[in-house]
């Protein structure tokens, strides 16, 4: 069985939050949305503080024309040799440019952020206090849309 | 994740989770979630593939037309991790006076260097940085000889961040020797814990480490599962 695999079956039995409704927003547009991107890759800047080992529940704000960002979460059980070679392959920002370029979506937000992807079980603090903050950030730039990407 | 999803929709934000846990993306009601079935590590599939990335994009921005949720879809086309290591040749024996995992790692510096300065980053730095490789892996040599790891690392023991740096070091050093397109995933995983002496010292450092009843939350983290 692939190490993917057992970490499917791993996770798949695991307890998780329980959110008893669904949350909606209604978007613009595609058009006319101003996207970003919400990763749990732990990526930041080389002058921002890293991710703490375990259970860091802070985010970094990245900046759109930012690239060379490092990879901070620290689990075994992802491959990262290929956001060695592309770092669209966790963190799409040049494909967002580039929907922005042909006019797929109405614009790259000028800021993305990044959270660590080891959180403490109950995400508590990312449901009350961190995710509140970083998504009021990005309300504040005028987001609409946000994709999320995992590692 | 999914955690966040709830949290961003709530602030008035439309969501997308390219999911790669189907099974917990099912439990957490979360509004729009693209399945993907990809290698860990790649939620856009395939690095250096702007149009496979495009479509795994497109797929999710067409989960933003749906005026209900949830909204659970299945990216359609699978993509698979390659476990054969990759094809990157160690070299030989230079140093016989250290332990071949610190001869090893000694060789690939060069290699490192080159891959740090094409790409202008590193993910080497957690615990250490390149110049303490070596002595990491000397200290996990004596860790794997039997020594108490208290005796090696006084009262905090950090092995699942020196074991990134190490694993990382080594990854960057073999994709610049490589060099090519990017390789199927796990392959580097596998070319780190199959056929360098490092790995080889870090499973043997890990296994010394679970016998000393080292703290599990540390030793578990030191190596991919099913390894």
């Amino acid at each position: 069985m692939s190490s993917d695999q057992v970490m499917r079956d791993m996770m798949a039995n695991l307890p998780v939050p329980e959110f008893e409704s669904t949350p909606w927003a209604s978007p613009p547009r595609l058009a006319e949305a101003t996207v970003a991107i919400v990763t749990s890759a732990g990526l930041h800047r080389a002058d921002q503080d890293r991710f703490d080992g375990r259970g860091d529940v802070s985010y970094r704000m990245l900046d759109r024309g930012d690239r060379e960002l490092i990879l901070g979460h620290w689990s075994s059980n992802f491959d990262r040799a290929a956001y060695v070679s592309d770092h669209n392959v966790v963190y799409p920002i040049d494909r967002l440019e580039e929907l922005a370029a042909a006019g797929t979506i109405g614009a790259v937000a000028p800021r993305h952020v990044a959270f660590a992807g080891n959180q403490p079980d109950t995400v508590s603090e990312v449901r009350l206090d961190t995710g509140p903050a970083a998504a009021a950030e990005l309300r504040a730039d005028g987001v609409d849309v946000a994709i999320l990407t995992p590692v | 994740m999914c955690a966040l999803a709830h949290v961003l929709e709530e602030a008035g934000i439309a969501t997308v989770v390219l999911a790669s846990m189907r099974a917990v993306a099912e439990r957490m009601n979360v509004p729009r979630v693209l399945y993907c079935e990809f290698p860990l590590g790649r939620p856009l599939g395939m690095p250096d593939n702007a149009k496979f990335q495009h479509g795994v994009l497109a797929a999710a921005f067409e989960l933003l037309d749906a005026s209900s949720g949830p909204v659970l879809v299945d990216y359609p086309e699978v993509v698979e991790a390659v476990e054969t290591p990759l094809a990157c040749a160690l070299l030989p024996r230079y140093d016989p006076d250290v332990a071949p995992s610190v001869d090893e790692a000694h060789g690939l510096r060069a290699a490192y260097d080159r891959a740090v300065a094409r790409r202008g980053a590193t993910e080497v730095g957690r615990a250490i940085d390149a110049d303490g490789v070596a002595e990491a892996l000397a200290d996990l040599e004596r860790v794997a000889a039997g020594e108490h790891w208290k005796e090696v690392y006084g009262p905090r023991l950090d092995t699942i961040a020196i074991a990134h740096d190490i694993r990382a070091y080594y990854q960057e050093a073999a994709l610049e020797l490589v060099g090519g397109p990017p390789p199927g995933a796990r392959q580097a995983e596998a070319w780190f814990y199959e056929q360098t002496e490092a790995g080889k010292t870090l499973a043997a450092a890990r296994d010394a480490l679970t016998e000393q009843e080292a703290p599990s939350g540390i030793t578990f983290y030191m190596q991919p599962v099913g390894r």
